[in-house]
C-alpha cells in the first residue's frame, strides 16, 4: 500500500529500531526466566489434562510437587519424565496422582537418565505439538473449503456465563453477520492461577476459559460455518496468570485468535510484570505455531488515559507487541495490533483526529490485521447519540481499511447487548460498510492538511517517548505509569512467586521444539548448551 | 398538585416512544400481523392508548423487534417525587486541599479497591489516578490526599488490614459486575467486615458503581453510594464535608 500521509521511512525505522532497543532486554529476561505457568503449559502440551476432586488440574499438582521437591530451575520436563521412567508409571495421569500424594521424589537426572527423559518428553511433547499442527491444517483446510470471509472482519461478542447459553447466542450472532465470535471470559478468571476444568454453566460477566468450553464452542462454530458458507473465527484471551496454558489449549482446540497483549495485565489486571513478559514469550510461540491471531489491547489504555493526550502511547505499545511477537516467531498477519475510536466527541475535529490515528496505525503496520474497538468512554446513556457515534466509528474504520471492526453497542456501559442492540448495531456496520466500503480508495488527506500533520505529530511523539523508554528501561518505564497512566513496579503486582530463574540445565521440550529442535526426541540430538540456553 | 404529562409536541399530548423484542416469528404475513398485534397488546398493557407500531423487523427466525409510538393517560405528580440531594457543596481542588490541611493537620488517608472477583478497575482507577476522569485529575492529585489503591479482586480481610495499617480515613470501592447482584452482596459483606473489626471508630465507607441506588447507605452500611457519572472532585469534596469539617460561614464566603 502506499502511504497517504507522507511519512518519513527513516523515521518509521527509527520507531522500530527504538522499541527494539527497548524491548530486547525484557526479551532477555524471558530467555532466562520460567514460570510456573509455562511449564504447566508443557505437560499440557504432552496430554495432562483433567483435575483431581477438588477441582485443581493434575498439571498444577505436579508442578507444584516437583518445585517442592527439586525446584522448577531446571524446567518441569526432565524431573517429571525422568521419574516417570524410574517409577515405571504407564502415563503422566497416573504420575499426577501420586505425586499429588507426595508420593514422587523426584530428581534433576543426569548422563543417561537424562538423555531418556529428554527422549520421552520430548516425544510426548511433540505428539501434543503435532496435534496443533493438525488443527491448524484442518483450519486451512476449511477456510478453503467454507470460505474465508472478505475484511473487514465483523467481531461480535457473547457473555453469558453459561456455555450452554453461549452457543445458541453465538450461531445466532453468527447467522445476523459476524466474522468472529469472542466468549468473554468470566471477570475473575485473569487472577487464578489455573485453568478452569470442563463445560461451566456459571462466570461472572463472563464465562469460563476451558478446554472444554473451547471444543464445545469451536465444534458448534463448525456447524455454522458450514451452513453460512464462510469461515466463523472464534476468539477468546489467552492472559492473566495462566496465559501460556490458555494459548497452549487454544492452540489443541482449534481457536482462531486470542487476546494477548504484552502489557495489558500488569496495566489492567496487576500482574507482575517479569511474570507477564516470560508468559507472553510462550503464549506467542505457541500463537506462532497454531495459525492463531492475536489481538493487542492498546484500546484499553484509552479508556483511562486521554484519547489524544496519550494517542502516541498506543502506538508505542504497538511497535512493542510488534517486536515482541514477531521475536517470538509471529508472522506480520497474526499481529491483530488493537486500536480504538475514544476521543470526546465534544473535542473539536475529533473525527478528523480518529481519523489520523486510525490511518497512521493502518500506514505503520500495512501487513497486520489490525483491530479497530468502538467508544466506550464517551457512551453515554443517550443511546441515540451512541448509534450516530457507532456510525462514525464504523465510518472511520472503513475509510483507513481496518481489518477487524468490533462492533460498537449503542448500550455500551449500561447493560450486556439485548439480542435488539446487536441486531441494530449490525444494521449500522452493514449500512456503513454499503455505503461507503469503497471510500477508503479515494480518502487521500491533503499532504499538509490537518490529518496529515496530526499523524505525523503522532509518530513524533511515539518517537519520543520510545528514546525515553529506551534510556530508563522498560521495566522502570511501566513502573512510572507510562502505559495507562498505571504506575506497575517490577516487583509488584500478583505472580511474582511463580517466577523462577533458569539454571544452566533448563530445558523445556516445547520451547525447543517450536524453536526448530527436535525436543530431544531423537536420542542424538544432544544440543545440551543450545537447547539449555532456550 | 403539580401534574405534568409526556410532551411530544403539544402540551399535554402524553406522547411517548419505547422500543421493545418480543420472542415471535415475523415470517408470514399471517405473523407479521400476529406480531404487530402482539405488540400493540403490550403496549396498550402498558398504558400506551392509542398506540402505533411504526417500525417492525424480524430478528432470526424467532423473534422480532418493535418501535412504538403512543399516548400515555399517566399523570406526573412533581409534588411525591423524592429526590436525594447533594448534602455536600463542591469544593475546587484548592479549597480541598486547604480544608485538609486546617481540619486535619495532615493527609487525608484514602484506601481504594474492587472487591470480590470484580476485575474492572475503571471506575476505582477514574477516581483514584492522578489523570481522573471527565476532565478532573484524580485523588492522586490532591496534594493532601495520600491514596493507596489496592487494585482489583481485592479480598474483604485483605481490605480491612490494610485500612488498619495505613490509618485510613476512608475506603473507597468500586463494583462494577452485577451479576447475580454480586454488588449487593459484597458491599454489604464488606460494611459488616467493618463494622466488625473498627466499631463505631471505623473509617468512612464509600462505595461507587453504576448500578446501585444511591439512596441505599443504610440498607448496605455505608456512607455514601455514587453512581454513574462520578468525578474525583465528587468524591474528594464528600470526604471533605464528612471528614474535614470547616467553617460552615467560611464555606459560604468560598
Amino acid at each position: 500500500m502506499t502511504g497517504k500521509l507522507n511519512l518519513d521511512p527513516a523515521l518509521v525505522r527509527q520507531a522500530r529500531e527504538l522499541a527494539r532497543e527497548a524491548a530486547e532486554p525484557v526479551v532477555e529476561l524471558t530467555r532466562t526466566h520460567t514460570t510456573v505457568s509455562v511449564e504447566r503449559a508443557v505437560l499440557r502440551l504432552a496430554g495432562l489434562d483433567g483435575a483431581d476432586e477438588d477441582g485443581m488440574p493434575w498439571v498444577n499438582r505436579v508442578v507444584d510437587a516437583v518445585r517442592d521437591s527439586t525446584g522448577l530451575e531446571h524446567g518441569v520436563a526432565l524431573p517429571a519424565w525422568d521419574a516417570m521412567a524410574t517409577g515405571n508409571y504407564p502415563d503422566l495421569h497416573t504420575l499426577a496422582r501420586d505425586a499429588a500424594k507426595g508420593k514422587v521424589q523426584f530428581r534433576i537426572p543426569a548422563g543417561d537418565d537424562r538423555v531418556r527423559a529428554r527422549g520421552s518428553a520430548g516425544r510426548s511433547v511433540l505428539a501434543g505439538i503435532s496435534r496443533i499442527d493438525a488443527q491448524r491444517a484442518v483450519r486451512d483446510r476449511m477456510l478453503a473449503e467454507v470460505g474465508d470471509p472478505a475484511k473487514p472482519w465483523i467481531y461480535l461478542i457473547v457473555a453469558t456465563g453459561d456455555i450452554y447459553e453461549d452457543i445458541p447466542q453465538a450461531q445466532a450472532a453468527a447467522r445476523e453477520g459476524a466474522d468472529i465470535i469472542a466468549v468473554i471470559r468470566s471477570t475473575g478468571q485473569s487472577l487464578l492461577d489455573y485453568v478452569p476444568e470442563g463445560a461451566t454453566r456459571e462466570g461472572y460477566a463472563g464465562t469460563y476459559a476451558t478446554q472444554e468450553n473451547f471444543r464445545l464452542m469451536r465444534a458448534a462454530l463448525d456447524e455454522t460455518s458450514r451452513e453460512l458458507g464462510r469461515y466463523v473465527r472464534l476468539t477468546n484471551y489467552a492472559s492473566g496468570l495462566c496465559m501460556p496454558e490458555i494459548a497452549a489449549l487454544a492452540g489443541l482446540e482449534r481457536l482462531d485468535m486470542m487476546l494477548n497483549d504484552c502489557m495489558y495485565g500488569i496495566i489492567f489486571r496487576d500482574i507482575n510484570p517479569v511474570r507477564t513478559f516470560i508468559d507472553q514469550r510462550f503464549s506467542r510461540q505457541v500463537h506462532a505455531r497454531a495459525g492463531i491471531i492475536i489481538n493487542t489491547g492498546e484500546d484499553n489504555y484509552l479508556t483511562t488515559a486521554d484519547a489524544v493526550d496519550a494517542a502516541h502511547t498506543v502506538v508505542v505499545s504497538q511497535l512493542l507487541n510488534e517486536y515482541f511477537g514477531l521475536e517470538a516467531g509471529l508472522q506480520d498477519w497474526q499481529l491483530g495490533l488493537g486500536h480504538a475510536f475514544e476521543i470526546n466527541p465534544a473535542v473539536p475535529d475529533s473525527f478528523m483526529l480518529e481519523l489520523a490515528h486510525a490511518q497512521l496505525v493502518r500506514e505503520l503496520f500495512p501487513d497486520a490485521p489490525l483491530k479497530y474497538m468502538p467508544p466506550t468512554k464517551h457512551m453515554t446513556g443517550n443511546v441515540f447519540a451512541g448509534f450516530l457515534l457507532d456510525a462514525f466509528f464504523n465510518l472511520c474504520g472503513v475509510m483507513t481499511d481496518q481489518s477487524i471492526i468490533l462492533v460498537g453497542m449503542m448500550t455500551e456501559g449500561i447493560h450486556t447487548p439485548f439480542l435488539a442492540d446487536r441486531d441494530l448495531a449490525l444494521e449500522n456496520v452493514r449500512y456503513v460498510r454499503a455505503a461507503a466500503g469503497k471510500l477508503g480508495e479515494s480518502f487521500v488527506p491533503a499532504p499538509d492538511g490537518f490529518v496529515a500533520q496530526r499523524a505525523r505529530q503522532v509518530l513524533g511523539e511515539s518517537i519520543d517517548l520510545l528514546t525515553r523508554i529506551g534510556k530508563q528501561g522498560m521495566l522502570n518505564a511501566i513502573a512510572d505509569g507510562t502505559f495507562g497512566v498505571t504506575k506497575r513496579p517490577a516487583h509488584g503486582g500478583r505472580g511474582l512467586d511463580g517466577v523462577v530463574e533458569r539454571a544452566d540445565g533448563y530445558w523445556n521440550p516445547a520451547i525447543s521444539i517450536f524453536s526448530g529442535g527436535s525436543g530431544g526426541s531423537s536420542p542424538r540430538d544432544d544440543s545440551t548448551v543450545l537447547e539449555g540456553s532456550e | 398538585m403539580n401534574v405534568v404529562r409526556p410532551y411530544g409536541d403539544t402540551t399535554g399530548d402524553g406522547r411517548v416512544q419505547v422500543s421493545f423484542t418480543l420472542p415471535v416469528p415475523f415470517g408470514t404475513e399471517t405473523e407479521r400481523a400476529l406480531a404487530e398485534g402482539a405488540a400493540l397488546q403490550l403496549a396498550q398493557k402498558m398504558g400506551l392508548e392509542p398506540a402505533m407500531v411504526v417500525h417492525a423487523k424480524g430478528m432470526g427466525p424467532a423473534f422480532t423487534f418493535f418501535i412504538v409510538y403512543g399516548r400515555v393517560s399517566h399523570l406526573v405528580d412533581l409534588s411525591a417525587v423524592v429526590v436525594t440531594e447533594r448534602e455536600f457543596p463542591e469544593l475546587s481542588a484548592a479549597e480541598i486541599n486547604l480544608r485538609i490541611r486546617s481540619a486535619l493537620g495532615r493527609k487525608l488517608v484514602v484506601v481504594g479497591a474492587c472487591i470480590g472477583t470484580d476485575a474492572h478497575t475503571v471506575g476505582i482507577d477514574a477516581i483514584l489516578n492522578v489523570k481522573g476522569h471527565a476532565g478532573e485529575k484524580g485523588l492522586e492529585y490532591y496534594r493532601e490526599i495520600r491514596v493507596v489503591n489496592m487494585g482489583s479482586q481485592v479480598s474483604v480481610p485483605d481490605l480491612v488490614a490494610r485500612a488498619a495499617a495505613e490509618h485510613a480515613d476512608a475506603v473507597l470501592v468500586s463494583q462494577v459486575v452485577t451479576q447475580r447482584d454480586a454488588h449487593i452482596t459484597n458491599t454489604k459483606e464488606m460494611a459488616a467486615a467493618f463494622a466488625a473489626g473498627f466499631g463505631p471508630a471505623r473509617p468512612l465507607l464509600v462505595v461507587g458503581g453504576p448500578r446501585f441506588d444511591p439512596a441505599a447507605t443504610a440498607d448496605l452500611g455505608v456512607d455514601r453510594i455514587f453512581g454513574k457519572g462520578t468525578t474525583p472532585r465528587d468524591v474528594a469534596s464528600f470526604l471533605v464535608h464528612a471528614l474535614a469539617p470547616g467553617d460552615p460561614e467560611a464555606e459560604e464566603v468560598a
